[in-house]
């Protein structure tokens, strides 16, 4: 059975020696110990495990580890750099966006993947893209305003 | 039979708050005290009710051992910093939040000083469980008149060590100082050396909500950042060296029983430990993956029994009647006046049947433990409401004493009511036992929807008649298995018969945030709806015309203004509709307009306004976002949540099949709070939610002239004609 050796995950290089099957969510909290990546349905229905690779959102939970060996993988873990948050984990704080905040970390991988392919967005385009993560909690109004706070911090900060 | 409503009783928990009978294990020498938490000044907050107890008794406040009826304790540490010990729990209220600036108000502290120890059955005194909006009304105020007391305790100890009258010293900053001298000390420099207990037995004097200043404002959650970052860990994140991952066999059906099992090929793979007792099989093996590898090897076959389906629910739910009735003075079984009589002389007549599906929590963060044994002591850290609630179950399961047995609850992915009971926690430490390692379970979503346990399914008669201009003289109102909560009705009526009849629930079903209120309170405002339209009186007018109660007339009417009640509708498909009502100490009303496209059946939820007033309010930022929440969330169990179910299966048990509300689903929601600083402060987690569902209801009559009076209203949309 073929295993992946080595993965990228926040810049760092971890030895594994798990099946190119197994769901990535299971390798990042079970193997590496990655935790902040959440479980919440198994069938991509919800979010909560939402990671980045090479930039872009993906379901972990749904995602063969296989086919992400080669990529720059991103969890919550390898957002902020050093003390200093993202401009999403800020937003998120400023506007109170989470009750359990289960949901949050798979709410800011997934808007942190959309600001990074546009920063003028509508509140109506905001809740589009993120109609695939759940809060049960319903914090919602708050995360569209979070994320519409993020893209004004980072489009100020755009040389 | 004839008794008077008091609303009173609705404050009361519920028969479907799962309840464990209190049980004090804290006797600990004030020496041994100190060893383990150190020097300094320790306050401890004893229940009202063990007052006599304690004044009776030879022990003192100085005496040899603390009194064993304890809310709540804190102890300052020689280095100021202050811990506070609470059973209570978070799962995303944020109380550690709130009940940190009771403490850091009473007590002139800053909020990073705090240290918010909560829900762990070793270290914590002893709590029935967090649920029904009891954190606010109770556990604040217990912790504001303990750090009130620690607060005069430092004033004391300043006043002797300077010999002057305390009424001079002044608390503010971490430091006691001298008005007239402007001599100055840290509470770190007084507490040094000192081991001092202090047990509150009279109400010390508290700040007034309208002098507050940390306490009142809207301030962050105060661990926030290790949530942004993924540093927090949930039940479901926790580890410990050499763990092991469970897995449990689920029977095919509710009810079924092991016919045959063969476990053989699963303990051939390496590392896999079988345990099987009775109609309990599971595993635990080195690994997620592995451990479901196994429990698929393992060979079962169960007897089932045939059981109903959703289809023939309701009908079952009124033919079922449990053995068990309402005692005679039960306050949920009352008569007032003579319904019957008024019935037959009023100028109107209505009697309409409401009904609400069974409904699944979904707390995002499904069930979680991880149990550890040393010897025969038992350690587990897992997700749940009632932490020692947990410890009871764990220690009937394994027969042992409550003792030995340490139940930690890491601040949890939400529970909505759903974390009351301990299985995860039972099946992980069986599994551990057997295993001698530590074994984490992990429920999966289908799991969490199939073996937790629902929001009761409710069946709703009411009979109402009034006169010619809307005076409404006689309600019969019979609440069918789903609960008593919010069951009396707060409309002025001289004539009432109101009756819950539990049932037997095809379904597992226990509490849910707001209970019965939610259905008890959609079944009567559609109904005082109806009313008003069969009397061609005003909504609003009609309500107001009913209700002697001014909290609940203040919120009505705020909510209408708000809203614009009254105004001309703007297109064919739009519709307004309020609701309103009273429920754990908090009055609300809440205000939808609704749109309705008549060619696609689509019913879209436009706005929702909600007007709301639980007394003095301590986070307003706080409560904003429960309101908020409690919005979005009943939402789902109005237009479209239910459970199916069939033979003893559950048939849309995952995320793809049970849709709960999203990003597109939630409407412009706009909340206004009452602030009352003169009425002590209630919870609000709760009261919130009822008046969701009638508000949506009476707005699709209003677009649609349809009357829904099932819950979910709009499953598959609406179609007309």
């Amino acid at each position: 059975m073929a295993t992946v050796q080595q993965l990228n995950v926040n810049g760092r290089v971890y030895s594994t020696e798990a099946k190119a099957e197994s769901s990535l969510l299971f390798v990042l909290r079970d193997h590496l110990d990655l935790t902040g990546s959440k479980y919440g349905c198994g069938e991509g229905q919800c979010g909560a495990c939402t990671v980045l690779i090479d930039g872009k959102s993906r379901r972990s939970c749904i995602t063969r580890l296989g086919d992400v060996a080669q990529r720059h993988i991103t969890t919550i873990e390898g957002l902020a750099t050093g003390d200093r948050l993202h401009p999403v984990q800020q937003a998120f704080l400023d506007e109170g966006a989470m009750q359990c905040a289960y949901c949050t970390s798979g709410m800011i991988m997934t808007a942190v993947s959309l600001l990074n392919t546009k920063l003028d967005l509508s509140a109506a385009e905001i809740a589009r893209s993120m109609e695939g993560n759940i809060c049960r909690c319903g914090t919602q109004p708050r995360i569209v305003l979070a994320i519409q706070r993020a893209a004004k911090a980072l489009h100020e900060s755009k040389p | 039979m004839s008794k008077e409503l008091n609303l009173d009783h609705s404050l009361e928990p519920e028969r479907y708050e799962l309840t464990a009978p209190p049980t004090y294990h804290f006797d600990v020498d004030r020496r041994d005290f100190f060893k383990f938490l150190g020097a300094g000044v320790l306050v401890v907050c004893v229940l009202k009710d063990a007052r006599a107890f304690q004044e009776s008794g030879a022990d003192t406040a100085l005496g040899k051992s603390l009194p064993k009826e304890i809310g709540a304790w804190l102890h300052i540490r020689e280095n100021g910093s202050i811990t506070v010990y609470t059973g209570k729990v978070e799962m995303g209220q944020n109380i550690r939040t709130s009940l940190t600036q009771a403490v850091a108000e009473e007590l002139h502290v800053p909020m990073s000083a705090i240290d918010m120890v909560m829900g762990d059955t070793k270290l914590t005194p002893y709590d029935r469980g967090t649920f029904g909006s009891r954190t606010t009304p109770e556990m604040n105020l217990q912790l504001r008149k303990v750090a009130a007391a620690a607060r005069e305790t430092l004033i004391g100890l300043a006043a002797a060590q300077w010999q002057v009258d305390r009424k001079r010293l002044i608390a503010s900053d971490s430091r006691i100082t001298d008005s007239e001298s402007k001599r100055t000390i840290e509470y770190a420099a007084l507490v040094k050396d000192k081991q001092l207990a202090e047990t509150l037995s009279v109400d010390g004097p508290l700040i007034p909500p309208a002098q507050w200043t940390v306490a009142g404002q809207p301030l962050p959650k105060v661990n926030g950042r290790d949530f942004v970052t993924g540093k927090h860990r949930y039940p479901s994140d926790q580890k410990l060296p050499d763990m092991l991952y469970g897995k449990v066999l689920r029977p095919a059906s509710f009810g079924a029983t092991l016919s045959s099992l063969d476990t053989h090929e699963a303990e051939k793979i390496p590392g896999v430990v079988v345990v099987h007792d009775g109609n309990f099989v599971g595993v635990a093996a080195p690994s997620g993956e592995i451990a479901s590898r196994a429990l698929a090897a393992i060979r079962a076959e169960w007897k089932s029994q045939p059981q109903i389906s959703n289809q023939d629910l309701f009908e079952y739910l009124k033919q079922k009647p449990t053995e068990e009735t309402e005692p005679l003075d039960s306050p949920f079984r009352y008569e007032t006046g003579s319904v019957d009589k008024a019935l037959v002389s009023a100028d109107h007549r209505l009697q309409k049947t409401y009904t609400a599906n069974y409904i699944a929590h979904c707390p995002l963060e499904p069930r979680a433990a991880l149990a550890q044994w040393l010897g025969d002591d038992l350690t587990v850290w897992t997700g749940t409401q009632r932490p020692f609630g947990v410890r009871t179950e764990l220690a009937a399961a394994f027969h042992m004493p409550e003792e030995r047995v340490r139940v930690l609850m890491p601040d949890t992915g939400s529970g909505y009511g759903g974390k009351h009971t301990g299985e995860t926690a039972i099946e992980a430490a069986r599994l551990a036992r057997s295993a001698k390692r530590p074994v984490k379970i992990m429920w999966t979503r289908e799991e969490e929807f199939t073996w937790a346990y629902f929001r009761p399914a409710a069946v709703i008669d009411i009979t109402g008649a009034m006169s010619k201009d809307g005076r409404i003289s006689s309600w019969e109102f019979h609440n069918y298995n789903s609960g008593a909560a919010g069951i009396p009705t707060f409309y002025d009526i001289e004539n009432q018969r109101i009756e819950f009849h539990p049932a037997h629930s095809p379904l597992r079903q226990g509490s849910y945030r707001a209970l019965a209120a939610t259905a008890n309170h959609f079944a009567r405002e559609s109904f005082m709806d109806e009313l008003a339209h069969l009397a061609k009186i005003d909504p609003l007018e009609f309500r107001v015309k009913n209700l002697r109660n001014d909290r609940l007339r203040t919120v009505f009417e705020t909510g209408a203004k708000k809203f614009g009640w009254g105004q001309a509708k703007s297109n064919t498909g739009q519709g307004f509709g309020m609701g309103g009502g009273f429920e754990k100490g908090g009055n609300v009303a809440t205000f939808a307009e609704i749109a309705f496209d008549r060619k696609s059946g689509d019913v879209k939820v436009v706005r929702l306004v909600t007007a709301f007033e639980c007394g003095a309010i301590i986070n307003p930022d706080g409560l904003r976002n429960q309101l908020e929440g409690a919005n979005i969330m009943a939402l789902g169990g109005t237009l479209f949540e239910a459970i199916e179910f069939e033979n003893g299966q559950i048939l849309n048990g995952r995320f793809s099949d049970y849709r709960l509300p999203r990003f597109s689903d939630v409407p412009v929601i706009e909340t206004e709070m009452i602030d009352r600083k003169d009425i002590p402060s209630a919870g609000a987690g709760e009261s919130s939610l009822v008046a969701v569902a009638p508000a949506i209801a009476n707005a699709i009559f209003d677009a649609s002239g349809v009357r829904l009076r099932s819950l979910p209203l709009v499953p598959d949309g609406l179609r007309v004609g």
